[in-house]
């Protein structure tokens, strides 16, 4: 294989890695806060791209023609009404299920994640189909020998990396980030502390969800394709890469994210067997990961063995 | 079984109650406008609330409990009735068939979900070996096929086993994740592998039983039936076995280790109790009871194809068994029979089925986790040494 193609492979396994991780830290994120998996996260993402869809043809339809502030507007309020949807679902769903055992949690959210499908197919206009994502980014390009670097795929890269960046900063240095990670590690002492538990977690969900909106718009900008049913797997791969890393922890996610990526590249590429099989693959992988690794790579904070 | 002076039910409300419900369920089936068969579904749900009002459901479940044995053959003969009432209505014969098979199923998710406390989100993954088992060997050997129905339970268990030390080594939600990642991997294989048929699926021959042709109509003198009828005789011995089978091991001291097991693994395990050992024992046993079905499911389909397993369809099996009541064996009838009859007979619901039943687990969860036929508290009253002693 020359090096051309490993490089074009490379760039392809950064971005999905990215889109992964993306949708991995959301996951984490919310394991933090309350130790619930909430499985709708990958419809959450595609009622991202929907409504970024949507916002999109509004604004053709009124007549803006600038691609890239299009973009802009179309990236800002999908993260904003997703961001919003997700406080909205751990107000009404999530909160109240706090005291009942944790997979009846993980069992409502795979529910509403079907619900939040099913609506799109049937009550979006021509839900069912394949819709185009037209390219908003300038398609500039530059080739090395059979390795084309697109600068929409770089600049991608590059916002997506940034927003990782942000989100750690925001946890990390912020008093908001310290609220959240007060709460994560012990929720009454953080109550007692005179935090808002339910403001943290509310705001905890905004931004999981507003990610993975932002994860959808890079992977429709990449595809240029959208569904209904693109969150399902979308969804299951991001908990997947969460729980590979280790639940509740952010490294844990990004790297679980670019380990499912780099999985599925070699799967695709790289293997004896045809590249149909690559999720096969990439899903055995992690089943044999989680059976030598039971609680992640990086490893969950505590565990309690008998 | 809390008050322990209390006297022996009678066996009369229950049985009338199963009466009512088969006379419903012709009716219901039998419904041929939209308008009816709605008409038919609110009118039950009024006369049940009523009838919760008036308290008649708790006599009919305490009567119910006290005679399990006489009840459930008073059940078995109303199916084989309401069966036998549409003999010649290949539709109706065909859904009370496919409701047979998924009630197998469910109580075999039940075992594992409602017995254990494993969650398999792989339900239909397992069942779907069942069926490509069948499918395969009906075509490629001259096995017996009552044979191929239990290599199809064998080969799904085996195939669990690929999953176990991970579903053993792993808790909560790294669990469910093993399930959901088989159930992901099983169905991308199924559609990528040209051998199995790949997305347009495998044929199944008919089931044959020692040479009597199971897909043949049957005429026995002047009585003309649809051959479902013979198929559906066989799933209800199947349902049958299964259901004594699953409410045998509950009574016994495994049932009682299991549910020591699902409350509460670091107390059992400090009681000496081997975790993986029941966890095993349920999981092998559910998978087993899920491919046995397959197997069955693709000899009277005739016909087989990835889409009938997706992880989509894991979740209504699920939900089935969250409806009836974790543990309920009896809830997993009841519910089967809602969550495949209704959206059949409401052409206008098939198309939102998904939609609906998500909602309806979602409210079930958030109002009555406990589910429709809550499982009742562990009574030995079926014990025959002990009538009237509890």
């Amino acid at each position: 294989m020359d090096i051309g193609l490993i490089a074009q492979q490379t760039v392809n396994g950064l971005m999905l890695g990215l889109i992964y991780s993306l949708v991995a830290v959301g996951f984490t994120l919310f394991f933090g806060v309350l130790d619930v998996i909430k499985f709708s996260h990958g419809d959450m993402l595609t009622w991202g791209v929907f409504t970024a869809f949507s916002v999109y043809l509004g604004l053709t339809l009124i007549g803006l023609a600038a691609p890239v502030l299009i973009l802009v507007i179309v990236a800002l309020v999908a993260m904003a009404a997703i961001g919003f949807l997700g406080a909205a679902i751990a107000k009404v769903l999530i909160i109240p299920l706090k005291g009942a055992p944790p997979l009846n949690t993980l069992l409502i959210t795979l529910m509403l994640g079907t619900v939040l499908r099913e609506s799109i197919r049937l009550f979006y206009p021509d839900g069912a189909n394949p819709k185009h994502f037209p390219a908003l980014l300038p398609d500039w390009s530059h080739s090395w020998g059979h390795f084309t670097l697109r600068f929409d795929n770089a600049l991608m890269l590059l916002t997506g990396l940034l927003m990782i960046v942000l989100v750690q900063l925001v946890i990390k240095r912020t008093k908001l980030g310290m609220a959240i990670r007060a709460v994560s590690q012990d929720e009454e002492t953080a109550r007692v502390m005179g935090i808002n538990f339910n403001l943290v977690v509310y705001v905890t969900f905004a931004i999981g969800s507003a990610l993975a909106a932002f994860a959808g718009v890079i992977y429709v900008l990449y595809y240029n394709e959208l569904s209904f049913n693109m969150g399902l797997l979308l969804g299951a791969i991001g908990f997947s890469a969460a729980a590979v890393g280790g639940f509740g922890n952010i490294y844990g996610a990004i790297v679980g994210g670019f380990l499912f990526a780099m999985l599925q590249s070699i799967g695709a590429a790289a293997l004896p067997f045809a590249s149909a099989y690559k999720d096969v693959f990439a899903f055995g992988v992690v089943i044999v990961l989680i059976a030598v690794k039971p609680t992640g790579i990086l490893g969950e904070k505590e565990t309690e063995r008998v | 079984m809390s008050e322990p002076s209390r006297t022996h039910a009678s066996l009369l409300p229950s049985v009338a109650a199963v009466l009512a419900g088969a006379v419903y369920m012709v009716f219901f089936l039998a419904g041929e406008s939209q308008m009816v068969v709605f008409g038919l579904l609110v009118g039950a749900v009024l006369a049940l609330a009523a009838f919760k009002h008036w308290r008649v459901l708790d006599a009919v479940g305490q009567s119910a409990r006290d005679h399990q044995g006489p009840f459930s053959i008073v059940v078995v003969a109303a199916v084989a009735a309401v069966c036998l009432y549409f003999y010649d209505d290949a539709f109706v014969l065909f859904l009370l068939g496919t409701v047979l098979v998924y009630v197998l199923t469910c109580l075999g998710l039940n075992i594992q979900f409602g017995f254990v406390g494993v969650m398999n989100f792989a339900g239909a993954s397992f069942f779907g070996v069942g069926c490509y088992t069948a499918a395969v060997l009906t075509k490629h050997t001259a096995l017996p096929h009552l044979l191929i129905i239990v290599l199809g339970g064998l080969l799904a268990a085996l195939l669990g086993f690929v999953i176990l030390i991970p579903v053993l080594k792993t808790r909560g939600h790294y669990a469910a994740l093993v399930t959901i990642a088989f159930a992901l991997l099983f169905k991308t294989f199924l559609e990528v592998n040209d051998t199995l048929g790949g997305p347009q699926g495998l044929k199944a021959a008919g089931l044959n039983l020692f040479g009597w042709d199971v897909g043949r109509d049957i005429a026995i003198g002047d009585f003309e039936g649809s051959f479902y009828l013979g198929y559906i005789a066989v799933i209800l011995l199947l349902a049958i076995l299964g259901f004594i089978m699953a409410r045998r091991m509950e009574d016994s001291w495994i049932g009682l280790n299991m549910d020591a097991v699902r409350l509460d693994e670091t107390v059992s395990a400090c009681f000496g109790q081997s975790i993986p050992r029941w966890k095993i024992t349920a999981f092998t046993i559910g998978n087993f009871y899920c491919g046995v079905a397959g197997a069955f499911y693709a000899m009277m389909l005739g016909y087989i194809a990835p889409t009938n397993f997706t992880f989509g369809d894991s979740l209504i099996l699920l939900s089935i068994v969250i409806l009836g009541g974790l543990g309920s064996l009896w809830g997993t009838v009841v519910a089967t029979g809602i969550v495949i009859i209704i959206p059949e007979k409401f052409q206008v619901l098939q198309e939102y089925r998904f939609l609906l039943f998500s909602a309806l687990v979602i409210a079930i969860l958030l109002f009555r986790p406990q589910g429709l036929l809550p499982r009742p508290l562990r009574g030995y009253r079926t014990l025959k040494s002990l009538p009237g002693k509890s």
